[in-house]
Protein backbone atom coordinates (compact mmCIF):
# COMPACT_ATOMS: atom_id res chain seq x y z
CA UNK A 1 0.00 0.00 0.00
CA UNK A 2 2.37 2.40 1.15
CA UNK A 3 4.63 2.01 -1.98
CA UNK A 4 1.77 3.43 -4.06
CA UNK A 5 1.99 6.80 -2.21
CA UNK A 6 5.65 6.82 -2.54
CA UNK A 7 4.96 6.01 -6.23
CA UNK A 8 2.42 9.31 -6.26
CA UNK A 9 4.60 11.26 -4.70
CA UNK A 10 7.59 10.87 -6.87
CA UNK A 11 5.13 11.51 -10.08
CA UNK A 12 3.96 14.64 -8.70
CA UNK A 13 7.92 15.88 -7.67
CA UNK A 14 9.15 14.91 -11.21
CA UNK A 15 5.56 16.79 -12.75
CA UNK A 16 6.37 19.73 -10.61
CA UNK A 17 10.37 19.73 -11.30
CA UNK A 18 9.57 19.28 -15.22
CA UNK A 19 7.07 22.07 -15.27
CA UNK A 20 8.93 24.82 -13.33
CA UNK A 21 11.93 24.00 -15.55
CA UNK A 22 10.37 24.19 -18.56
CA UNK A 23 8.79 27.01 -17.46
CA UNK A 24 12.32 28.70 -16.21
CA UNK A 25 13.81 27.94 -19.38
CA UNK A 26 10.88 30.08 -21.68
CA UNK A 27 11.19 32.71 -19.11
CA UNK A 28 15.35 32.86 -19.28
CA UNK A 29 14.50 33.43 -23.56
CA UNK A 30 12.88 36.58 -22.55
CA UNK A 31 15.41 37.52 -19.71
CA UNK A 32 17.87 36.85 -21.95
CA UNK A 33 16.83 39.25 -24.61
CA UNK A 34 15.50 41.84 -22.53
CA UNK A 35 18.66 42.00 -20.40
CA UNK A 36 20.76 42.34 -23.80
CA UNK A 37 18.87 44.90 -25.61
CA UNK A 38 19.23 46.90 -22.19
CA UNK A 39 23.56 45.72 -22.17
CA UNK A 40 23.55 46.64 -25.45
CA UNK A 41 21.77 49.94 -25.16
CA UNK A 42 18.37 48.93 -26.83
CA UNK A 43 14.89 48.29 -25.91
CA UNK A 44 14.80 44.24 -26.71
CA UNK A 45 11.30 42.78 -27.22
CA UNK A 46 8.46 45.04 -26.35
CA UNK A 47 5.62 44.32 -29.01
CA UNK A 48 3.86 41.05 -27.67
CA UNK A 49 1.93 41.78 -24.86
CA UNK A 50 2.66 44.13 -22.03
CA UNK A 51 6.26 45.01 -21.78
CA UNK A 52 6.73 42.27 -24.35
CA UNK A 53 5.80 39.59 -21.46
CA UNK A 54 4.41 37.13 -23.86
CA UNK A 55 7.31 36.82 -26.32
CA UNK A 56 8.20 33.39 -25.43
CA UNK A 57 4.78 32.03 -26.38
CA UNK A 58 4.67 33.79 -29.51
CA UNK A 59 8.57 32.38 -30.47
CA UNK A 60 7.00 28.63 -29.05
CA UNK A 61 3.82 28.58 -31.35
CA UNK A 62 6.01 30.16 -34.51
CA UNK A 63 8.36 27.12 -34.00
CA UNK A 64 5.97 24.66 -32.97
CA UNK A 65 4.57 25.47 -36.87
CA UNK A 66 7.65 26.10 -38.91
CA UNK A 67 8.04 23.05 -41.21
CA UNK A 68 10.07 20.33 -40.45
CA UNK A 69 12.63 20.04 -42.93
CA UNK A 70 14.90 16.87 -43.24
CA UNK A 71 18.07 17.25 -45.63
CA UNK A 72 18.79 14.69 -48.49
CA UNK A 73 21.55 12.56 -47.59
CA UNK A 74 20.73 12.59 -43.60
CA UNK A 75 20.98 9.81 -41.07
CA UNK A 76 17.15 10.05 -40.86
CA UNK A 77 17.24 7.90 -36.98
CA UNK A 78 19.85 9.69 -35.82
CA UNK A 79 19.21 13.27 -37.00
CA UNK A 80 15.86 12.94 -35.24
CA UNK A 81 16.84 11.39 -31.74
CA UNK A 82 19.75 13.87 -31.71
CA UNK A 83 18.26 17.55 -30.75
CA UNK A 84 15.85 15.05 -27.41
CA UNK A 85 19.92 14.17 -26.21
CA UNK A 86 20.74 17.60 -25.63
CA UNK A 87 17.33 18.45 -24.44
CA UNK A 88 17.06 15.42 -21.87
CA UNK A 89 20.59 15.46 -20.19
CA UNK A 90 19.73 18.58 -18.25
CA UNK A 91 15.97 16.87 -17.13
CA UNK A 92 17.69 14.73 -15.75
CA UNK A 93 20.44 15.98 -14.13
CA UNK A 94 17.67 18.44 -12.31
CA UNK A 95 16.73 14.79 -10.81
CA UNK A 96 19.09 14.94 -7.77
CA UNK A 97 19.30 18.55 -7.12
CA UNK A 98 18.12 19.24 -4.01
CA UNK A 99 15.71 22.33 -4.18
CA UNK A 100 14.71 22.95 -0.55
CA UNK A 101 14.56 21.53 3.15
CA UNK A 102 12.72 18.82 3.84
CA UNK A 103 8.77 19.08 3.51
CA UNK A 104 7.22 18.39 6.78
CA UNK A 105 3.16 16.94 6.31
CA UNK A 106 2.73 15.95 10.40
CA UNK A 107 4.90 13.38 11.27
CA UNK A 108 6.26 12.62 8.06
CA UNK A 109 9.47 14.17 6.29
CA UNK A 110 8.94 14.55 2.27
CA UNK A 111 12.51 15.47 0.85
CA UNK A 112 12.23 18.12 -2.17
CA UNK A 113 14.34 16.35 -4.54
CA UNK A 114 13.68 13.34 -7.08
CA UNK A 115 15.85 11.02 -6.09
CA UNK A 116 19.08 11.43 -2.81
CA UNK A 117 21.72 8.87 -4.47
CA UNK A 118 24.84 8.44 -2.90
CA UNK A 119 26.56 9.23 -6.35
CA UNK A 120 24.67 12.09 -6.85
CA UNK A 121 27.74 14.24 -8.52
CA UNK A 122 28.86 11.32 -10.60
CA UNK A 123 25.58 11.05 -11.72
CA UNK A 124 25.75 14.60 -13.27
CA UNK A 125 29.50 14.43 -14.22
CA UNK A 126 27.87 10.70 -16.04
CA UNK A 127 24.74 12.37 -17.11
CA UNK A 128 26.63 15.47 -18.25
CA UNK A 129 29.15 13.32 -20.54
CA UNK A 130 26.70 12.55 -22.44
CA UNK A 131 25.29 15.80 -23.98
CA UNK A 132 28.18 15.66 -26.40
CA UNK A 133 26.53 13.21 -28.22
CA UNK A 134 23.64 15.10 -29.23
CA UNK A 135 26.12 17.62 -30.75
CA UNK A 136 28.10 15.39 -32.10
CA UNK A 137 25.76 13.21 -33.74
CA UNK A 138 23.27 15.94 -34.65
CA UNK A 139 26.13 17.62 -36.91
CA UNK A 140 27.16 14.54 -38.38
CA UNK A 141 23.57 12.78 -39.16
CA UNK A 142 22.95 16.69 -41.07
CA UNK A 143 25.17 15.49 -44.10
CA UNK A 144 26.25 19.22 -44.42
CA UNK A 145 29.65 20.92 -44.30
CA UNK A 146 29.29 23.37 -41.77
CA UNK A 147 27.10 21.36 -39.66
CA UNK A 148 30.19 18.50 -39.37
CA UNK A 149 32.88 21.57 -38.73
CA UNK A 150 30.49 22.69 -35.56
CA UNK A 151 30.30 18.84 -34.25
CA UNK A 152 33.65 18.01 -34.44
CA UNK A 153 34.62 21.38 -33.14
CA UNK A 154 31.78 20.93 -30.63
CA UNK A 155 32.73 17.05 -29.31
CA UNK A 156 36.33 18.28 -28.79
CA UNK A 157 35.32 21.75 -26.84
CA UNK A 158 33.33 19.63 -24.57
CA UNK A 159 35.46 16.96 -23.75
CA UNK A 160 38.25 18.98 -22.80
CA UNK A 161 36.47 20.82 -20.49
CA UNK A 162 34.70 18.08 -19.28
CA UNK A 163 37.96 17.53 -17.25
CA UNK A 164 38.14 20.60 -15.43
CA UNK A 165 34.74 19.80 -14.89
CA UNK A 166 35.05 17.18 -12.84
CA UNK A 167 38.08 17.86 -11.34
CA UNK A 168 37.07 21.43 -9.85
CA UNK A 169 34.20 19.31 -8.06
CA UNK A 170 36.54 16.81 -6.40
CA UNK A 171 37.58 19.42 -3.50
CA UNK A 172 33.94 19.77 -2.79
CA UNK A 173 33.53 16.20 -2.23
CA UNK A 174 37.07 16.16 -0.06
CA UNK A 175 35.19 18.58 1.68
CA UNK A 176 31.61 17.51 2.25
CA UNK A 177 32.94 13.65 1.97
CA UNK A 178 30.54 12.55 0.11
CA UNK A 179 29.20 12.28 -3.58
CA UNK A 180 25.64 13.04 -2.30
CA UNK A 181 24.57 16.39 -3.20
CA UNK A 182 21.69 16.81 0.05
CA UNK A 183 25.17 15.48 2.12
CA UNK A 184 26.95 18.34 0.19
CA UNK A 185 24.49 21.25 1.14
CA UNK A 186 24.44 19.39 4.64
CA UNK A 187 28.34 20.16 4.76
CA UNK A 188 27.83 23.96 4.22
CA UNK A 189 25.75 24.44 7.09
CA UNK A 190 28.45 26.93 8.89
CA UNK A 191 29.78 28.30 5.56
CA UNK A 192 29.16 27.96 1.64
CA UNK A 193 32.30 26.30 0.12
CA UNK A 194 32.69 29.81 -2.18
CA UNK A 195 34.45 30.96 0.61
CA UNK A 196 37.18 28.18 0.76
CA UNK A 197 37.22 27.29 -2.63
CA UNK A 198 37.16 30.39 -4.41
CA UNK A 199 39.59 28.56 -7.26
CA UNK A 200 37.15 25.59 -7.89
CA UNK A 201 34.59 27.95 -8.13
CA UNK A 202 35.95 29.82 -10.61
CA UNK A 203 36.83 26.91 -13.14
CA UNK A 204 33.56 24.90 -12.45
CA UNK A 205 31.81 28.15 -13.53
CA UNK A 206 33.90 28.75 -16.91
CA UNK A 207 33.83 25.38 -17.45
CA UNK A 208 30.33 25.06 -17.31
CA UNK A 209 29.83 28.25 -19.26
CA UNK A 210 32.55 26.26 -22.20
CA UNK A 211 29.68 22.86 -21.87
CA UNK A 212 26.56 24.60 -22.59
CA UNK A 213 28.38 26.49 -25.78
CA UNK A 214 27.57 29.82 -24.57
CA UNK A 215 29.53 32.96 -25.18
CA UNK A 216 32.33 33.51 -25.44
CA UNK A 217 32.94 29.43 -25.98
CA UNK A 218 30.26 29.44 -28.55
CA UNK A 219 32.64 27.76 -31.11
CA UNK A 220 30.48 25.13 -32.06
CA UNK A 221 28.08 27.11 -33.83
CA UNK A 222 30.05 30.18 -34.31
CA UNK A 223 27.44 32.13 -36.29
CA UNK A 224 29.40 34.24 -38.59
CA UNK A 225 31.90 31.81 -39.44
CA UNK A 226 29.70 28.32 -39.88
CA UNK A 227 26.40 29.68 -40.02
CA UNK A 228 24.61 27.77 -37.26
CA UNK A 229 27.26 25.07 -36.61
CA UNK A 230 25.69 21.71 -35.45
CA UNK A 231 22.78 22.61 -35.83
CA UNK A 232 22.92 24.48 -39.14
CA UNK A 233 20.14 22.21 -40.65
CA UNK A 234 17.60 22.03 -38.05
CA UNK A 235 14.23 23.67 -37.80
CA UNK A 236 10.67 24.01 -36.67
CA UNK A 237 10.59 21.85 -33.20
CA UNK A 238 14.07 20.33 -33.53
CA UNK A 239 15.70 23.09 -33.89
CA UNK A 240 13.65 24.18 -30.83
CA UNK A 241 15.04 21.05 -28.95
CA UNK A 242 18.74 22.30 -29.12
CA UNK A 243 17.53 25.48 -27.80
CA UNK A 244 15.12 24.57 -25.16
CA UNK A 245 17.90 21.83 -23.66
CA UNK A 246 20.56 25.16 -23.62
CA UNK A 247 18.18 27.29 -21.61
CA UNK A 248 17.28 24.32 -19.25
CA UNK A 249 20.98 23.37 -18.84
CA UNK A 250 21.69 26.87 -18.09
CA UNK A 251 19.21 26.75 -15.48
CA UNK A 252 20.33 23.89 -13.81
CA UNK A 253 23.67 24.32 -13.87
CA UNK A 254 23.02 27.76 -11.78
CA UNK A 255 21.40 24.96 -9.37
CA UNK A 256 24.29 23.09 -9.25
CA UNK A 257 26.75 26.10 -8.25
CA UNK A 258 24.19 26.96 -5.49
CA UNK A 259 24.28 23.72 -4.60
CA UNK A 260 28.18 23.22 -4.59
CA UNK A 261 30.01 27.01 -3.89
CA UNK A 262 26.76 28.76 -2.32
CA UNK A 263 25.37 26.73 0.08
CA UNK A 264 21.83 25.23 -1.82
CA UNK A 265 18.75 26.23 0.01
CA UNK A 266 20.50 27.58 3.17
CA UNK A 267 20.29 31.13 4.17
CA UNK A 268 18.59 33.54 6.97
CA UNK A 269 15.42 35.09 7.18
CA UNK A 270 13.96 34.14 3.61
CA UNK A 271 12.14 30.80 3.19
CA UNK A 272 14.76 27.72 1.84
CA UNK A 273 12.74 27.58 -1.88
CA UNK A 274 13.17 31.53 -2.28
CA UNK A 275 16.97 31.65 -1.29
CA UNK A 276 17.62 28.41 -3.92
CA UNK A 277 15.75 30.18 -6.91
CA UNK A 278 17.72 33.38 -5.84
CA UNK A 279 21.15 31.98 -5.81
CA UNK A 280 20.36 29.41 -8.98
CA UNK A 281 19.31 32.70 -11.17
CA UNK A 282 22.76 34.51 -10.35
CA UNK A 283 24.54 31.79 -12.44
CA UNK A 284 21.96 32.37 -15.46
CA UNK A 285 22.41 36.21 -15.06
CA UNK A 286 26.12 36.02 -15.41
CA UNK A 287 26.06 33.87 -18.39
CA UNK A 288 24.38 36.63 -20.12
CA UNK A 289 26.63 39.29 -18.76
CA UNK A 290 28.97 37.86 -20.20
CA UNK A 291 28.22 37.01 -23.26
CA UNK A 292 26.96 40.64 -23.74
CA UNK A 293 30.69 41.65 -22.53
CA UNK A 294 33.03 38.94 -24.42
CA UNK A 295 33.83 38.39 -27.98
CA UNK A 296 34.35 34.66 -28.90
CA UNK A 297 37.73 33.36 -28.21
CA UNK A 298 39.83 31.69 -30.71
CA UNK A 299 39.66 28.47 -31.40
CA UNK A 300 43.62 27.93 -29.73
CA UNK A 301 43.10 30.06 -26.93
CA UNK A 302 39.83 27.93 -25.88
CA UNK A 303 42.34 24.86 -26.08
CA UNK A 304 44.94 26.37 -24.49
CA UNK A 305 42.81 28.00 -21.43
CA UNK A 306 41.04 24.10 -21.11
CA UNK A 307 44.04 22.35 -21.03
CA UNK A 308 47.13 24.33 -19.84
CA UNK A 309 45.56 26.76 -17.39
CA UNK A 310 42.41 25.19 -16.07
CA UNK A 311 43.41 21.36 -15.89
CA UNK A 312 46.78 22.01 -14.16
CA UNK A 313 44.96 24.44 -11.81
CA UNK A 314 42.43 21.99 -10.68
CA UNK A 315 44.56 19.41 -10.14
CA UNK A 316 46.85 21.42 -7.36
CA UNK A 317 44.10 22.92 -6.34
CA UNK A 318 42.99 19.39 -5.61
CA UNK A 319 46.72 18.48 -3.62
CA UNK A 320 46.30 21.91 -1.87
CA UNK A 321 43.11 21.25 -0.71
CA UNK A 322 44.58 17.63 0.47
CA UNK A 323 47.06 18.48 2.18
CA UNK A 324 45.40 21.38 3.95
CA UNK A 325 42.76 19.00 5.06
CA UNK A 326 45.29 16.93 6.81
CA UNK A 327 46.76 19.58 8.40
CA UNK A 328 43.38 20.94 9.80
CA UNK A 329 42.21 16.81 10.99
CA UNK A 330 45.54 15.89 12.39
CA UNK B 1 13.08 -16.61 -10.77
CA UNK B 2 13.48 -13.64 -8.80
CA UNK B 3 12.97 -9.90 -10.47
CA UNK B 4 16.84 -9.39 -9.88
CA UNK B 5 17.80 -13.17 -11.95
CA UNK B 6 15.09 -11.54 -14.76
CA UNK B 7 16.58 -8.14 -15.01
CA UNK B 8 20.35 -10.05 -14.94
CA UNK B 9 19.63 -12.01 -17.90
CA UNK B 10 18.24 -8.66 -20.00
CA UNK B 11 20.63 -6.85 -19.53
CA UNK B 12 23.18 -10.05 -20.64
CA UNK B 13 21.02 -9.84 -23.36
CA UNK B 14 21.08 -6.16 -24.36
CA UNK B 15 24.56 -6.32 -23.77
CA UNK B 16 25.85 -9.19 -26.48
CA UNK B 17 23.25 -8.25 -28.78
CA UNK B 18 24.19 -4.23 -28.95
CA UNK B 19 27.96 -6.11 -28.83
CA UNK B 20 27.66 -8.07 -31.63
CA UNK B 21 25.47 -5.24 -33.96
CA UNK B 22 28.46 -3.09 -32.88
CA UNK B 23 31.30 -4.95 -35.01
CA UNK B 24 29.19 -5.93 -37.76
CA UNK B 25 28.17 -2.54 -38.28
CA UNK B 26 29.48 -1.22 -41.82
CA UNK B 27 28.56 2.74 -41.07
CA UNK B 28 31.27 3.15 -38.23
CA UNK B 29 28.85 6.11 -36.61
CA UNK B 30 26.52 3.17 -36.31
CA UNK B 31 29.44 0.54 -34.57
CA UNK B 32 30.10 3.25 -32.22
CA UNK B 33 26.19 3.80 -30.92
CA UNK B 34 25.76 0.12 -30.36
CA UNK B 35 29.00 -0.15 -28.51
CA UNK B 36 27.83 3.10 -25.98
CA UNK B 37 24.16 1.20 -25.87
CA UNK B 38 26.80 -1.68 -24.94
CA UNK B 39 28.21 0.36 -21.72
CA UNK B 40 25.13 1.57 -20.86
CA UNK B 41 23.54 -1.61 -19.79
CA UNK B 42 26.81 -2.65 -18.25
CA UNK B 43 26.96 0.55 -16.14
CA UNK B 44 23.48 -0.96 -15.35
CA UNK B 45 24.47 -4.46 -14.72
CA UNK B 46 27.46 -3.00 -12.25
CA UNK B 47 24.38 -1.23 -10.39
CA UNK B 48 22.68 -3.94 -10.11
CA UNK B 49 25.22 -6.04 -8.83
CA UNK B 50 25.85 -3.36 -6.08
CA UNK B 51 28.28 -1.21 -7.28
CA UNK B 52 27.02 2.34 -7.96
CA UNK B 53 30.23 4.11 -8.09
CA UNK B 54 31.65 1.59 -10.73
CA UNK B 55 28.39 2.19 -12.89
CA UNK B 56 28.83 5.92 -12.62
CA UNK B 57 32.52 5.57 -13.84
CA UNK B 58 31.51 3.15 -16.69
CA UNK B 59 29.55 6.21 -18.30
CA UNK B 60 31.91 8.51 -17.54
CA UNK B 61 34.54 7.14 -18.83
CA UNK B 62 33.73 4.87 -21.22
CA UNK B 63 30.36 6.12 -22.94
CA UNK B 64 31.13 9.80 -21.86
CA UNK B 65 35.30 9.98 -22.85
CA UNK B 66 36.48 7.02 -24.61
CA UNK B 67 33.59 6.66 -27.54
CA UNK B 68 33.17 10.40 -27.81
CA UNK B 69 37.04 10.33 -29.04
CA UNK B 70 36.35 7.34 -31.52
CA UNK B 71 33.59 9.24 -32.44
CA UNK B 72 35.83 12.47 -33.31
CA UNK B 73 38.62 10.54 -35.08
CA UNK B 74 35.90 8.78 -36.97
CA UNK B 75 34.94 12.26 -38.14
CA UNK B 76 37.60 13.90 -39.03
CA UNK B 77 39.15 11.35 -40.72
CA UNK B 78 37.27 8.66 -42.23
CA UNK B 79 33.23 10.39 -42.43
CA UNK B 80 31.78 7.37 -40.82
CA UNK B 81 31.75 5.14 -43.76
CA UNK B 82 34.36 1.81 -44.71
CA UNK B 83 34.52 -0.03 -47.93
CA UNK B 84 33.51 -3.76 -48.33
CA UNK B 85 34.70 -6.13 -45.53
CA UNK B 86 37.54 -8.94 -45.70
CA UNK B 87 35.81 -11.66 -44.77
CA UNK B 88 39.10 -13.61 -43.61
CA UNK B 89 40.01 -10.94 -40.78
CA UNK B 90 36.74 -12.63 -39.12
CA UNK B 91 38.99 -15.63 -38.48
CA UNK B 92 41.32 -14.68 -35.34
CA UNK B 93 38.53 -12.77 -34.00
CA UNK B 94 36.59 -15.35 -33.86
CA UNK B 95 39.03 -18.07 -32.55
CA UNK B 96 39.59 -16.16 -30.14
CA UNK B 97 35.95 -15.29 -29.02
CA UNK B 98 35.46 -18.82 -29.07
CA UNK B 99 38.36 -19.58 -27.02
CA UNK B 100 36.92 -17.00 -24.27
CA UNK B 101 33.58 -19.03 -24.34
CA UNK B 102 35.10 -22.12 -24.02
CA UNK B 103 37.32 -21.24 -20.93
CA UNK B 104 33.88 -18.97 -19.34
CA UNK B 105 31.62 -22.06 -19.01
CA UNK B 106 34.42 -24.54 -17.82
CA UNK B 107 34.96 -21.80 -15.01
CA UNK B 108 31.62 -21.42 -14.91
CA UNK B 109 30.68 -25.19 -14.25
CA UNK B 110 33.64 -26.13 -11.93
CA UNK B 111 33.05 -23.19 -9.80
CA UNK B 112 31.21 -24.40 -6.95
CA UNK B 113 30.76 -20.83 -5.94
CA UNK B 114 27.99 -20.75 -9.34
CA UNK B 115 25.28 -22.40 -7.72
CA UNK B 116 24.53 -20.26 -5.57
CA UNK B 117 21.83 -16.95 -6.90
CA UNK B 118 22.26 -13.34 -6.93
CA UNK B 119 22.13 -11.48 -3.84
CA UNK B 120 21.08 -7.72 -3.83
CA UNK B 121 23.91 -5.92 -1.61
CA UNK B 122 25.49 -2.58 -2.36
CA UNK B 123 28.49 -0.96 -1.71
CA UNK B 124 28.39 2.34 -0.38
CA UNK B 125 31.31 4.88 -2.61
CA UNK B 126 32.56 5.85 0.96
CA UNK B 127 33.45 1.73 1.89
CA UNK B 128 34.45 0.85 -1.43
CA UNK B 129 36.84 3.71 -1.51
CA UNK B 130 38.36 2.71 1.86
CA UNK B 131 38.79 -0.88 1.05
CA UNK B 132 40.15 -0.50 -2.74
CA UNK B 133 42.55 2.04 -1.02
CA UNK B 134 43.68 -0.16 1.92
CA UNK B 135 43.80 -3.42 0.46
CA UNK B 136 45.04 -2.20 -3.34
CA UNK B 137 47.03 0.81 -2.80
CA UNK B 138 49.60 -0.81 -4.53
CA UNK B 139 48.70 -2.34 -8.10
CA UNK B 140 46.76 0.91 -8.21
CA UNK B 141 49.96 2.90 -7.19
CA UNK B 142 51.33 0.49 -10.28
CA UNK B 143 48.23 1.40 -12.46
CA UNK B 144 48.38 5.26 -12.67
CA UNK B 145 52.32 4.94 -13.15
CA UNK B 146 51.28 3.02 -16.20
CA UNK B 147 49.05 5.86 -17.28
CA UNK B 148 51.54 8.57 -16.62
CA UNK B 149 54.02 6.74 -18.43
CA UNK B 150 51.34 6.51 -21.99
CA UNK B 151 50.74 9.98 -21.18
CA UNK B 152 54.15 11.54 -21.42
CA UNK B 153 54.96 9.28 -24.45
CA UNK B 154 51.77 10.81 -26.41
CA UNK B 155 52.68 14.12 -25.69
CA UNK B 156 56.26 13.02 -27.33
CA UNK B 157 54.32 12.15 -29.81
CA UNK B 158 52.38 14.65 -30.18
CA UNK B 159 55.27 17.37 -30.40
CA UNK B 160 57.10 15.52 -32.76
CA UNK B 161 60.32 14.92 -31.13
CA UNK B 162 60.11 17.66 -28.83
CA UNK B 163 59.30 20.49 -31.30
CA UNK B 164 55.63 22.09 -31.37
CA UNK B 165 53.71 21.66 -34.43
CA UNK B 166 53.78 25.61 -35.09
CA UNK B 167 57.34 24.90 -35.06
CA UNK B 168 57.44 22.76 -37.38
CA UNK B 169 55.12 24.94 -39.96
CA UNK B 170 57.74 27.42 -39.44
CA UNK B 171 60.58 25.44 -40.59
CA UNK B 172 58.99 23.75 -43.69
Amino acid sequence: MWWIVGFVVLLIKVAVVLGVLFGFAAGMVLVERKLLGRLQIRYGPNRVGPFGLLQPVADGLKLLLKEDIVPKGADRIIFFFAPAVVALVPLLIAAVVPFSSDLKIGETRIPVLIADLNVGLLFFLAVASLSVYGVALGGWASNSKYSMLGSVRGAAQLISYELSLGLSLVPVVMLAGSFSLVDIVNAQAEYPFILVQPVSFLIFFISSMAESNRLPFDLPEAENELIGGFHTEYSGMRFALYFLGEYISMVVLGALVAVFFLGGWRGPVLPPLAWFLIKTMITPVFFIWTRATLPRVRYDQLMQLGWKILLPLCLVNIIATGGIALLVRS
Amino acid sequence: MTALRMVFYLLAILIVASTAMAITRKNLVHAVLYLVQSFFATAALFYLLGAPVLAALEIIIYAGAIMVLFLFIIMTLIGGYTGSRNHRQWIFPSLLGLASIVSAGVLLFSSPASETGLIAATASPASFGRYLFDKYWLPIEIVSLLLFVALVGALYLGTHKGKSVAQIEVEQ
